[in-house]
């Protein structure tokens, strides 16, 4: 880590006071989640009556339902938003300005639009032009429209990455613009985005939750009508807030994971080639 | 386009609102993120164990689940604010980690030697932070918070889903008793369009002045 520049070796003095502010860290952390606990015994949230619930099959298969729903919209917005935004790098690429234009202006303009107003606008909107999507599309479409814009910058950034000399030798070895695009570049493109893009997945897993909003029956929908239907108001969204965060922690970990594979792997290939 | 003109009222204090929201939302997160860089990049352990976990926490939560926990779960043991106030707290709360770890890679971008500096000349180390090694990493990183305002703003709309009657919210509402969504969407979308435009011009005015080329 770098942030051993903002530090040198501490000598007996930093030692000490490095210690004090280590007891004095961790009481500050204590106390804050003694103060927590104190408010849920006030006010009774801490009885075990109303925790019981969650050690209980029935409560956790309807959770585990949701999350399942999650991942399935989480899925299916993946495939369609990186399908339209490998399209729309490509588009951005162009050297048709006719093609080029259009798809810079979607990025742009749909990159600046909250995905809940096109969720709106999916839910209230488009019924009143005939066109009434299931639940899972209602929430499934917005998602994808608005993830495209990011996946289309992070493809471009992926595809420009790729040094020029790859494609001049695509198209020396007699391949056609297409044919270089989708054998030489896409494929070297596409692993070196691979942790953005599990990472941008981390935040449309995110966005499924307005699910919420969609009344799909994800995991915070599931979560409102758990709640609604034992009272457990706090208990369930903090167990529903516990299962986002694992699932999302362990995508952010693969992430992280693959960068530093990959941090591994691009000097050695500069190396051999210097 | 005559019901843009007829609701504007309505229109116009949402637009106030969903200012307001970023505006408040993004000072509260600035303050937390500076606290969150300080306590990562200390020489204590424990403390930057606290601010890994804080900005790991935040960046891994979806932030309508915090804002139905805040809005829903927490009068249950007795915290209640406003709706606005808890959605401005927890608003700043969540964006705070990703603007932490924005200006942690500033910190990280600043020269070794400028620490080094800073403690030879005896600053210590909350003086190196704040005379020396902050004011350099903010400037380097002044085009990632520019994009972290423009998320913030794209984020409070999710208030509209817990109450609160910002742009969103009023533009929905509006629709649902005027039935004409196109020009109603198409404008508030244009609004938000607008306050990141305007949010990336003056980003790009201040990285011009302020970047430091190496």
């Amino acid at each position: 880590m770098s942030s051993t520049a903002l530090f040198d070796e501490p000598g007996p003095r930093a030692r000490r006071r490095i210690r004090v502010a280590t007891v004095l860290g961790a009481l500050a952390a204590i106390a804050l989640a003694a103060l927590a606990v104190r408010q849920f015994a006030a006010n009774g949230q801490l009885e075990a009556a109303r925790w019981q619930p969650y050690a209980t099959w029935p409560m956790w298969r309807y959770l585990l339902d949701g999350l399942w729903s999650t991942a399935l919209a989480a899925v299916v917005t993946a495939a369609l938003a990186m399908a339209a935004g490998i399209m729309l790098a490509l588009g951005r690429l162009s050297h048709r300005r006719w093609v080029r234009l259009p798809a810079a202006a979607y990025v742009e303009v749909v990159r600046t639009i909250p995905a809940l107003l096109l969720v709106y606008v999916v839910l209230f909107a488009l019924p009143r032009y005939g066109l009434d999507l299931p639940l899972f599309w209602k929430l499934v479409v917005p998602l994808a429209v608005s993830n495209a814009a990011a996946f289309a910058e992070i493809f471009r950034a992926g595809i420009l990455s790729v040094e020029r000399g790859q494609t001049e030798a695509g198209l020396a070895v007699g391949l056609t613009r297409f044919q270089t695009m989708r054998l030489v570049v896409l494929p070297q493109a596409a692993r070196r985005v691979l942790p953005s893009i599990v990472s941008q997945s981390v935040g449309l897993l995110k966005d499924t939750s307005l699910g919420f909003v969609v009344s799909y029956a994800e995991l915070l929908y599931s979560g409102k009508v758990l709640a609604a239907y034992n009272g457990l108001l706090i208990q369930t969204y903090l167990v529903v807030a516990l299962i986002y965060l694992l699932v999302n922690l362990s995508l952010s970990k693969l992430a992280r994971t693959l960068e530093a594979r990959q941090r591994l792997a691009v000097p050695k290939r500069r190396l051999a080639r210097a | 386009m005559s019901v843009l003109f007829d609701h504007l009222p309505e229109l116009w204090r949402g637009l106030i609102v969903t200012l307001q929201l970023t505006a408040a939302s993004f000072a509260g997160a600035a303050v937390l993120a500076v606290l969150v860089t300080a306590l990562r990049v200390s020489p204590v352990r424990v403390l930057r164990a606290i601010g890994t976990a804080y900005v790991e926490a935040f960046q891994n939560l979806p932030l309508l689940v915090l804002l139905v926990l805040a809005v829903f779960g927490l009068p249950e043991i007795g915290i209640q604010a406003g709706l606005l106030t808890t959605a401005i707290v927890v608003i700043a709360v969540y964006e705070a980690a990703y603007l932490a770890e924005a200006l942690r890679s500033g910190v990280n971008a600043v020269s070794k030697g400028q620490g080094e500096a800073a403690r030879a000349i005896g600053l210590t180390f909350s003086q190196s932070l704040r005379h020396v090694i902050l004011p350099q990493a903010l400037r380097t990183v002044v085009q990632p918070i520019g994009n972290i305002f423009i998320a913030t703003a794209m984020n409070t709309s999710l208030a509209a889903a817990v109450g609160v009657v910002d742009l969103t919210a009023a533009a929905n509402r509006v629709n649902l008793t005027e039935a004409q969504p196109i020009p109603i969407f198409v404008g508030a979308g244009l609004a938000y369009a607008l306050i990141a435009a305007c949010a990336g011009f003056v980003t790009g005015r201040l990285e011009r002045r302020l970047v430091i080329l190496r």
